[in-house]
């Protein structure tokens, strides 16, 4: 009694914390002076017609770099944590698939990927990026793993592709530093015309990198996780 | 709060699926639900940020053929909450990542996922 007569103090405290936000919350009608400046001088510096992407990938590529480190700490401390022993691995008894399940896997997985490449591809252009394509060829392979629970998935490529892409990641920074104004700067490349996708300098390939870095520390969990099913 | 648009009702939505992450953590027994809560809070502070840089009546921040380059100060909305949500769900795909696999090795251990069955570091 006394601790749910708690749990409710504290939910109502929360409350009544938001409700204050709530009431002083002005509605904008203009940009602030950062925003605006993004916004005007953005398409000339940057050359990207996703202003999203051009505050991620150049203004703020730094915080990107350290987003994406965050991103392989925990894929792979959930790899460290999630170890299956050889010892330990016994064959399971799963209940066999529908047949639905099975064929439609083998036909939207190819699908999905492709899907994935195009959203980071095209990420300086529409909606998107490195990051939403990553989870999507992350989600293409949860359904491999749901019509075939047994598929057995390669790590040594999904290692290669990670450390691979990592590293041409930090690599494109430095040579930023080196042609052009500093670390990530996208100018190391012509920017191009605006609104065509080979536009707005080292932006998509910086993006593709980070989407097959995404697309394979996802892809890392989902597989360290269906590994320990195996155990007992 | 005179003039309610759009951007008070994503707030609104926003703030109650905080609350509701927060009861849910509070109060729930089993693991996985706890989890759940965490990936509810998560999102509701998302739903938030995004509607703090709404601007009545603009657009998204791409500049195509419905935005004007020379003038999109005045048409787009701000760019750079949408970069920090961005961030924000990653890491909180990551969060959720491991706390999911703490919930399995402490299932692997004791073969279940009430809490009140992880009596080790109570006093």
């Amino acid at each position: 009694m006394v601790k749910k007569t708690f749990i409710f103090l504290v939910l109502v405290g929360f409350a009544a914390m938001l409700l204050s936000f709530i009431m002083n919350f002005g509605d904008n009608t203009a940009l602030n002076d950062l925003a605006s400046r993004y916004a005007s001088q953005g398409p000339e510096e940057v050359g990207a017609a996703n202003l999203v992407t051009a505050v991620i990938v150049t203004y703020r590529g730094l915080d990107t770099l350290g987003e994406v480190t965050i991103l392989f700490l925990s894929a792979s401390i959930i790899g460290f944590f999630l170890k299956v022993q050889a010892k330990d691995m016994k064959e399971r008894s799963i209940r066999k698939t529908s047949e639905i399940l099975r064929t439609a896997s083998k036909v939207l997985t190819p699908a999905i990927m492709l899907l994935g490449v195009y959203v980071f591809i095209n990420g300086h252009l529409t909606p998107g990026g490195g990051f939403q394509g990553g989870a999507i060829i992350a989600s293409g392979l949860v359904l491999m793993l749901l019509g075939n629970p047994n598929l057995q998935v390669n790590h040594k490529i999904i290692y290669i592709t990670e450390s691979i892409s990592g590293f041409a990641f930090v690599f494109i920074g430095i040579l930023g530093i080196i042609l052009a104004g500093g670390f990530l700067d996208n100018s190391i490349l012509p920017l191009g015309t605006f609104g065509k996708i080979l536009s707005a300098g080292a932006i998509p390939i910086i993006y593709i990198f980070i989407g097959l870095k995404v697309g394979s520390e996802l892809s890392n969990i989902v597989s360290n996780m269906q590994e320990t099913q195996k155990e007992d | 709060m005179e003039n309610f648009g759009l951007e008070h009702i994503t707030l609104i939505t926003g703030i109650l699926v905080i609350l509701v992450g927060l009861w849910g953590v509070l109060t729930q027994k089993n693991i996985i639900k706890m989890i759940i809560g965490f990936a509810l809070f998560d999102t509701g502070i998302h739903v938030v940020m995004v509607s703090i840089g709404y601007v009545r009546g603009n657009t998204a921040p791409i500049l195509d053929e419905a935005v004007n380059a020379k003038n999109a100060a005045q048409e787009i909305v701000d760019p750079l909450p949408q970069a920090l949500v961005l961030t924000a769900i990653v890491i909180g795909i990551g969060i959720t990542a491991l706390m999911l696999a703490y919930a399995i090795k402490l299932y692997q251990k004791k073969k279940t996922l009430e809490i009140h069955n992880f009596k080790d570091l109570k006093w």
